[in-house]
């Protein structure tokens, strides 16, 4: 029942979606800007509703849907890799964010046992020469100039 | 034979070492599971920016050609297939390397992977040239129709619902439309100052492919993957070459498979190695031995697999239609160096084009000679903690984002699309058709509005896109791709 309400919700978000474009496409202007993707959306929006009522109907097998387990092992990483990318990387600069994202996932999600000092000597390490690899990889080699933030 | 004259180019100091590099990195990334070849060449992207045209794609058609190859490591040492391409491969070879004989396993996959693909190269090198005269006979109704047949194909076979699948393919149709209109400049779709660019293609390809393995990596939690690698004993080439020899038919009959379903765009290396593998079983004098650890499985699924590679990029040469995602992701890679593939390609940059093409033919042989001793330390990255490889696809993912306009933009919309994918590859929806659909996207909508202005000034419409030889062609394509998927569908139920 709960994979069947998860398909719903998702092909339902995605028709809603496939909806609002058929809309704006056949009401902005000029038309001729928007022929082709009325030509698309028509064809997302059927085929959108025929995913729906599949899902509606329990008829969809396709996908395994999302486990409360998977999802809550994976969130703390998904978190630290939104604040990274969308706030960190430009508040702190490229090469800091990435030290400290890089760390915090290691300590998330690395194996080893958070009691022995040995492994946090080694999440460092790796780190630390992860991103002065990257430094040099983009910033010396390839000199792309990324945001400088607060730090660097 | 235009090729030879371009040989030069490949033994170019720079050019030669971009080439081993990126085969022995592919090889290692090849046989990392989880880095599929799109993966690792949508990743290396960013870095051809600074190369190069041409040493940026003998970069890039390097990686492909090793990543196929490499995969089959983790196949036979791991039981794990390095990419989908390696399936078949799994079915003989770990039974083999499990009885002792991984050496011999490896030296036969990597053998037949290179004849499958120096014959597929070749392939590569003949057809496209007389493919792509032939390509001038296409107007806008049938390369509208063309690229309809890449996103249809690759959504009906790739996914496993149909509707999913095409609906995947609409979505990056419609993605591809964001942005300022080409002809008229009109803004469309734009939700957010961020989108009023457009959909870069490569940060799009690095969401896509790359973010869901980082965040698949993340819901594995702390857990540890016991993964037991096999000893391997040593084994003479030698009498390997010898059991190629007397497997021959195996080889052939993989490379032939191999090579006519690479041409066909949207089915991939997966359906290649599983097609030969079946029919090489129904050819064979011992058909009871498959599946036991028997030489002639290996031969047929590696000689396919890579006997693809080649030809599955004539239709991207000729009519700038990706015959696969990696395919697709190279097409990436062209555009972002001005080369715009088609039937001019080889009247305008022949010097790229054929020193491409030829580094691919020198890249299959340094991938036998490295594959062959390297193959069993490569199989070592994956006992790399699955928390490292997030966090180095993860960096790599934002940092090359980023590098392709210095665009803080592109990586918030690597972000987004990353993120939305792996949700929605949970509830059946797949990438392949999703990036068709956003690179083949603007070739359609370009085609279309050109066909539409032509047709409004002829016949109308209807004639011009629906009447004529080569149009009812390909729309028959399109129905017997979707009539094919329905029917494999109910027969499943």
């Amino acid at each position: 029942m709960v994979r069947r309400i998860q398909h719903s919700v998702t092909s339902g978000v995605i028709c809603m979606v496939g909806i609002w474009i058929l809309y704006l496409s056949f009401t902005q202007e000029p038309s001729e800007a928007f022929l082709f993707p009325r030509l698309v959306s028509i064809i997302f929006v059927l085929l959108a509703l025929w995913t729906f009522i599949k899902a509606c109907l329990g008829r969809s097998k396709v996908g395994t849907g999302l486990n409360y387990n998977d999802f809550m092992q994976l969130l703390p990483g998904l978190l630290v890799s939104i604040v990274y990318v969308f706030w960190l990387a430009k508040f702190l600069g490229f090469y800091a964010a990435l030290f400290l994202c890089s760390f915090t996932l290691l300590v998330l999600y690395d194996p080893a046992s958070h009691h022995l000092f040995r492994s946090w000597i080694k999440r460092l390490v790796i780190t630390s020469c992860f991103t002065a690899v990257m430094y040099i990889l983009f910033y010396e080699l390839l000199q792309v100039y990324t945001p400088k933030g607060y730090l660097f | 034979m235009e090729f030879i004259a371009y040989f030069g180019g490949v033994f170019e100091p720079a050019a030669f070492m971009l080439l081993v590099m990126g085969t022995v990195g592919g090889l290692i990334l090849g046989a990392t599971p989880g880095l599929s070849p799109t993966m690792a060449v949508a990743l290396l992207i960013p870095f051809t920016f600074h190369l190069q045209p041409v040493h940026g794609l003998i970069l890039l058609g390097a990686a492909y050609t090793s990543t196929v190859a490499g995969g089959a490591v983790s196949a036979i040492l791991l039981k794990i297939p390095g990419a989908p391409a390696n399936i078949a491969t799994t079915l003989d070879g770990y039974t083999m390397a499990k009885s002792g004989n991984g050496a011999k396993a490896l030296q036969l996959s990597f053998l037949s992977s290179a004849i499958g693909g120096i014959i597929g190269v070749l392939l590569l090198i003949f057809l496209t040239p007389i493919l792509a005269q032939w390509a001038l006979i296409f107007g806008p109704s049938h390369l509208f129709w063309l690229a309809i047949i890449g996103v249809t194909v690759i959504g009906t076979l790739d996914s496993q619902s149909l509707a999913k699948g095409l609906l995947s393919g609409c979505i990056g149709l419609w993605l591809a439309t964001i942005g300022f209109d080409d002809i008229l400049g009109t803004q469309r779709f734009i939700f957010h100052p961020s989108l009023g660019g457009g959909i870069n293609i490569i940060p799009a390809l690095i969401g896509l492919f790359a973010l869901p393995q980082v965040i698949k990596m993340f819901a594995k939690g702390r857990n540890i993957d016991k993964i037991d690698i096999l000893k391997i004993k040593k084994h003479s080439l030698f009498d390997a070459i010898r059991e190629v020899k007397l497997y021959k038919k195996s080889v052939l009959i993989g490379t032939s498979i191999g090579s006519v379903i690479g041409l066909i765009p949207g089915i991939g290396g997966q359906i290649a190695g599983l097609v030969a593998y079946d029919q090489a079983k129904k050819f064979s004098t011992q058909p009871k031995k498959f599946g036991t650890g028997h030489s002639e499985g290996i031969l047929a699924a590696e000689s396919a697999n890579n006997a693809m590679v080649g030809p599955s990029l004539v239709p991207l040469l000729t009519l700038s239609i990706p015959g696969s995602p990696t395919a697709a992701v190279l097409l990436g890679g062209l555009l972002i160096h001005g080369i715009f593939p088609g039937s001019d390609l080889f009247n305008n940059y022949p010097q790229i084009a054929w020193t491409f093409i030829n580094s691919m033919l020198i890249g299959q042989i340094l991938m036998l000679l490295f594959g062959l001793y390297i193959a069993a330390y490569a199989a070592r990255i994956a006992q790399v903690p699955q928390s490292i490889m997030a966090t180095i696809v993860l960096g790599l993912a934002v940092f090359g984002s980023y590098s392709v306009q210095n665009s803080m933009n592109d990586v918030y919309i690597m972000a987004a699309l990353g993120i939305a994918m792996y949700f929605l590859e949970k509830f059946g929806f797949s990438a392949a058709p999703l990036v068709l659909g956003l690179i083949l996207g603007p070739i359609a909508e370009a085609n279309f509005i050109q066909g539409s202005l032509i047709a409004n000034a002829t016949d109308g419409a209807f004639t011009y896109f629906f009447t004529g030889g080569l149009n009812i062609f390909l729309i028959c394509v399109v129905v017997l791709s979707i009539t094919y998927s329905l029917r494999l569908t109910l027969s499943r139920k």
